[in-house]
């Protein structure tokens, strides 16, 4: 259990800083586009060429064979150049980006000299390497999940503090308005929500309001979670002795009543973080989100509408992919804090 | 019966909420229909305050609402400015096909979870549990966009069934059985994607809960009285398992109807889900309001139906409702 525990820890962390230091993991621009190299699949990493094995792995350049036909499938538009080799190479410079956003570098993990390219994912519709815009991509897109979370919980528990603290018609009322809001099919609510707002917006501005609506709506079920164990907190007998001690409510709610309420406002933020992160996804993909050229996984993804797209480029599924890895890890890790709960309950 | 009126009262007091609601948020918002309108040079200030004045924009809110609500008696749910007609009719006539996508998913979810659910926990421990645990852990934690592009790129690469829309572009000169031929196997893909993901959510309630009443008293008594297996499950656990499963078919319509309307845009499924995002794009305010109207409607009377099958299920139930009276 420990390790495992461990374990999902650790790639937690190893996935979210590959998200934060994208630009230094990313071999290239996510919006530099390359018209010559549209639909380009993943380059091969090659070891042997004639004269044996090599140690440090190389790739060829791919040439386009068969212009103009993109209704045939890439084999017969993509062919690798033999002729000249271009050995990985680590830390190298390339594009210039911002780390984290202040400082500005141009150092990179891997890459290859040009003209040659390194294409880990290949290429989409213009040409952009898909690796690095997953990367950069995810940057938005767990982000939004994160904030819309921390909305959520935010709003949720105090509400939920409120309802199950000060109680009566306070409760009542509170609660009557989370049951309209559980009661909404949450897309439907959503693309409501989202319909009474302005579309095109800068992409800063785009990422708020996102994250903003998916909180609000989300606020319910932890605002009943909190309320539930505020409730059950305000009458246990230490409680009531400090308030004999003339305990403020303040007092009472931080010292006694709020640390109950962690170890469940965690297992959720665990089990809402990867909700909203596709949540992003979903309004990105239908066009309601963040909007090109600016990379999330939604509007990557949503190239894939057309079957044609969907059918011949499969290495365009990779920020799918990388969906789904995060939500995995997160939703085990909500089972490890829920099962850890139990045990401490019982 | 004094607790299906009470739950009824409820309902109808939850879409009155949903409606406040969603005009409030009308309220706050910046933009409307006619933003585009204001782009154009050639359409003059004036045409558009007339326009907004014919559409009753420009009233206060509380005003809009009385009229919203006068048309939603009369069944019209306010008017779609993008189609110029009222909302309702419009909206019924994709809502069928959402019915009948998400019934069909509905009904084919249950058949399939409560036998494997119950399986699943008479077999505790077991490889097909810890297969169906597995399993069902790994499809809720997948978004349910992933699910539905990943099964649409292998129907389509592999030519399974048919995709995009209804019915083929022949279906007015198939015959009749060659017509329902058609269309189910076109519903076949997105009633599989709802199915998969709904599935893995409750399978594991089933199983769940079945495990819980496998300890009680009452079964282990019917154990000793030397029952088989089977007449034990499924006379005396699954009955008393029912009432936590149906409660949560409520819940699992939230999800389904959630889940309908993704699926319904990956798929061209010409339900509700494609007209409430083109109404969304276009800012047809009307439209969007009326569609989560529809979608809240459908989830109270889902919720209706699970209390009316509660009360035939449950006598717990139905002497608590003796009880209030």
């Amino acid at each position: 259990m420990r390790t495992r525990t461990a374990i999902l820890v650790a790639l937690l962390a190893g996935s979210h800083l590959a998200l934060l230091f994208a630009g230094f993991f990313a071999p290239y621009d996510p919006t530099t586009q390359d018209r010559a190299l549209p639909y380009a699949p993943p380059t091969r990493l090659h070891f042997k060429d004639g004269s044996g094995f090599h140690l440090r792995p190389f790739v060829y350049a791919w040439t386009s064979v068969l212009d103009g036909d993109q209704a045939q499938s890439y084999q017969e538009n993509y062919k690798e150049d033999h002729s000249h080799k271009y050995p990985i190479r680590f830390f190298v410079s390339g594009p210039s980006y911002k780390l984290l956003g202040i400082y500005e570098t141009s150092a990179h993990l891997f890459g290859v000299e040009e003209p040659g390219k390194v294409l880990l994912c290949g290429t989409d519709a213009y040409g952009r390497d898909e690796f690095s815009r997953v990367l950069v991509g995810g940057q938005i897109s767990v982000a939004a999940g994160i904030v819309a979370t921390v909305i959520a919980l935010l709003a949720g528990s105090i509400l939920g503090i409120i309802a199950g603290y000060y109680g009566r018609w306070i409760d009542e009322s509170l609660m009557g308005i989370t049951e309209l809001f559980l009661s909404l099919p949450w897309l439907y609510f959503l693309l409501g929500v989202r319909a009474f707002l302005p579309l095109h917006l800068s992409t800063i501005r785009t990422f708020f309001l996102l994250t903003g609506v998916i909180g609000l709506i989300g606020w319910a079920r932890p605002a009943r979670l909190v309320r539930g164990l505020v409730l059950s907190a305000r009458n246990r007998n230490y409680v009531l002795a400090a308030r004999g001690f003339s305990g403020s409510d303040f007092y009472l709610l931080r010292r006694h009543i709020l640390p109950e309420t962690f170890g469940v406002l965690l297992t959720q933020a665990a089990l809402l973080i990867p909700r909203y992160i596709a949540a992003e996804v979903t309004l990105s993909f239908f066009g309601l989100g963040v909007n090109e050229p600016v990379p999330s996984w939604g509007n990557m993804l949503s190239a894939l509408q057309q079957y044609s797209v969907l059918v011949s480029y499969g290495w365009l599924l990779a920020p799918a992919c990388a969906l789904v890895v995060t939500s995995v890890i997160y939703s085990s890790l909500a089972d490890v804090f829920h099962s850890r709960l139990k045990s401490y309950s019982t | 019966m004094n607790y299906l009126a009470r739950r009824l009262v409820r309902a109808v007091l939850l879409l009155i909420g949903v409606s406040a609601l969603c005009f409030l948020f009308t309220e706050m918002a910046p933009g409307s229909f006619f933003d585009e309108m204001r782009l154009n040079p050639q359409i003059s200030p004036e045409t558009i305050a007339a326009l907004r004045s014919h559409y009753g924009l420009d009233q206060p809110l509380l005003v809009r609402y009385g009229r919203w609500m006068k048309s939603a008696l009369h069944a019209d749910l306010g008017y779609s400015i993008a189609y110029n007609t009222p909302v309702a009719p419009l909206l019924w006539s994709r809502a069928k096909n959402t019915l009948v996508l998400t019934t069909t998913a509905l009904l084919l979810t249950w058949m399939i979870s409560v036998p494997l659910g119950v399986w699943a926990a008479n077999r505790r421990g077991g490889l097909l549990d810890k297969t169906i645990t597995l399993a069902s852990s790994f499809l809720v934690s997948v978004p349910e966009l992933v699910i539905a592009v990943a099964l649409l790129a292998i129907a389509v690469r592999w030519r399974i069934l048919r995709v995009g829309g209804m019915m083929s572009a022949d279906y007015e000169s198939l015959s009749a059985w060659a017509k329902l031929q058609d269309i189910i196997l076109h519903l076949a893909l997105p009633a599989f994607i709802l199915v998969l993901a709904e599935t893995a959510v409750i399978v594991r309630h089933v199983r769940a809960s079945v495990l819980e009443v496998l300890g009680a008293p009452c079964v282990q008594a019917a154990r000793g009285f030397g029952i088989s297996r089977a007449r034990l499950l499924f006379r005396h656990v699954l009955p008393v398992a029912a009432n936590p499963a149906i409660s949560l078919l409520g819940f699992s319509l939230a999800g389904l109807l959630s889940g309908s309307l993704l699926v319904e845009v990956v798929c061209g499924w010409p339900g509700l889900g494609p007209l409430i995002l083109e109404a969304t794009l276009s800012r047809d305010l009307y439209l969007v309001i009326g569609g989560i109207m529809f979608s809240a409607l459908f989830m109270v009377g889902g919720n209706l139906v699970a209390d009316v099958m509660l009360l035939a299920f449950d006598p717990r139930i139905r002497t608590e409702a003796m009880d209030a009276h």
